[in-house]
């Protein structure tokens, strides 16, 4: 059985995928985790999970342009000058 | 909703998009990086499983020549940190025929065909370690030359063995200290130690100049083109040279060519390497190689019962 690992590397640090062991049991892969990626002192906290019980994600299309709800569809830089502008605060620069 | 179980598909589908022989190609050459989960042409698929297999074929075989001197180290600290690496090496194989299996290959299969000669590791490990100054002169500059060429992996197109050599080029960071250490010492020794030093250093030359392959133009060779390695065999030494050259002759040791130089436009001139001793060496004719596989072999017949005790357990 393949199973897929996470580490945290510090308290308060999300988990990372670190990679993946090959174990008959939870138990083996326990072991072989702690030894892989725990022995010198760089991880906090493993999860050892089967690879089978992750349900990967990869489609995210954006179809409909959705940036009203990212920064990025948000450009106040004209805008804020003609506001400026009409307000007469602008500075020259 | 698509499962990280899916492995291998046959949709053309890379990153979500659909693509051509030709376009994968492109999408590697600029840089871009594939998943387990994509689909890939077969010839990149063969390559990668070859390529790769070599490199865990290599940590494997390489512990070897390094463990026959655990139990001769000189202190216990040198024990300790001889074990330790080791088991760093035995780890790295295990991590990368963990690659090679998600590819297609299982691990089984990869250590069947290492024992049985069909499969390849790399050149530096079939040499025997005459004396303790083969031991620090394998740490030191056999772990300089392996640690360029896997910096080289860390941009590897096929991401998730790209992902596994950070952790590994981290671990080989304090293996070639160790080894700086163990030859240092042995320079700040006496004349005996010294001359250890030297004497190892005339028998490794040979094949550290081997050791990153022939010159072969990078544009030429298929693991580049593929962009499983990031740079050429021949750049790969020039940086061996130019960063161990120097560090070897400030402690007063000399390299056995004597046409090593570097010319006054940076490049590092050298004696031609022996590229049939190469070939000769990893076809399987090296001094230990069967040695070493009868080693292997011998370890994987004693210890069967193991795997078949605990798969017959989880069951």
């Amino acid at each position: 059985m393949i199973f897929e690992v996470f580490r945290q590397e510090k308290k308060g640090a999300a988990f990372a995928h670190a990679g993946s062991v090959s174990a008959p049991t939870a138990e083996f892969a326990e072991a072989f985790a702690r030894e892989q990626y725990g022995r010198r002192q760089e991880s906090v906290a493993l999860w050892v999970v089967p690879r089978g019980e992750i349900h990967a994600v990869t489609d995210f299309a954006d179809e409909l342009n959705k940036t009203y709800h990212r920064v990025d569809g948000y450009s106040l830089k004209a805008k804020l000058k003609e506001a400026r502008e009409r307000a007469g605060t602008a500075v020259d620069r | 909703m698509r499962s990280a179980t899916k492995l291998h598909p046959n949709d053309r589908s890379v990153g979500g998009a659909r693509v051509t022989d030709q376009e994968f190609l492109e999408y590697v050459q600029a840089g871009g990086q594939v998943e387990t989960t994509d689909w890939m042409p077969d010839d990149y698929r063969a390559k990668l499983i070859k390529f790769i297999e070599m490199h865990g074929n290599s940590e494997l075989m390489g512990v070897l020549p390094e463990r026959e001197w655990i139990l001769r180290a000189p202190t216990l600290q040198r024990k300790l940190a001889l074990t330790a690496k080791v088991q760093d090496e035995v780890g790295h194989s295990q991590l990368i025929y963990r690659v090679v299996e998600d590819l297609g290959k299982p691990r089984e299969q990869c250590l069947a065909d290492l024992i049985s000669g069909k499969s390849k590791f790399h050149n530096v490990f079939h040499y025997p370690t005459k004396t303790w100054g083969d031991v620090g002169v394998i740490a030191w500059l056999v772990d300089a030359a392996a640690i360029i060429s896997q910096k080289a992996l860390l941009k590897c197109s096929y991401a998730p063995y790209a992902r596994i050599m950070k952790k590994i080029c981290w671990e080989e960071s304090f293996h070639i200290l160790h080894g700086r250490d163990v030859i240092l010492t042995l320079m700040n020794g006496t004349d005996e130690q010294r001359e250890l030093v030297q004497e190892a250093l005339n028998r490794w030359w040979g094949p550290l100049m081997q050791f990153h392959g022939n010159p072969i133009a990078k544009d030429e060779d298929p693991m580049y083109v593929w962009r499983i390695k990031s740079q050429g065999n021949e750049e790969a030494r020039q940086q061996f040279l130019d960063g161990y050259v120097p560090q070897i002759w400030e402690l007063g040791l000399t390299v056995p060519d004597p046409k090593l130089g570097k010319n006054d436009d940076g490049v590092w001139e050298y004696g031609e390497p022996d590229w049939d001793e190469l070939k000769h060496v990893v076809t399987g004719h090296g001094p230990k190689t069967q040695e070493r596989l009868e080693f292997r072999r011998r370890f994987l017949e004693q210890e069967a019962w193991v795997r078949s005790v605990v798969l017959a357990e989880a069951a």
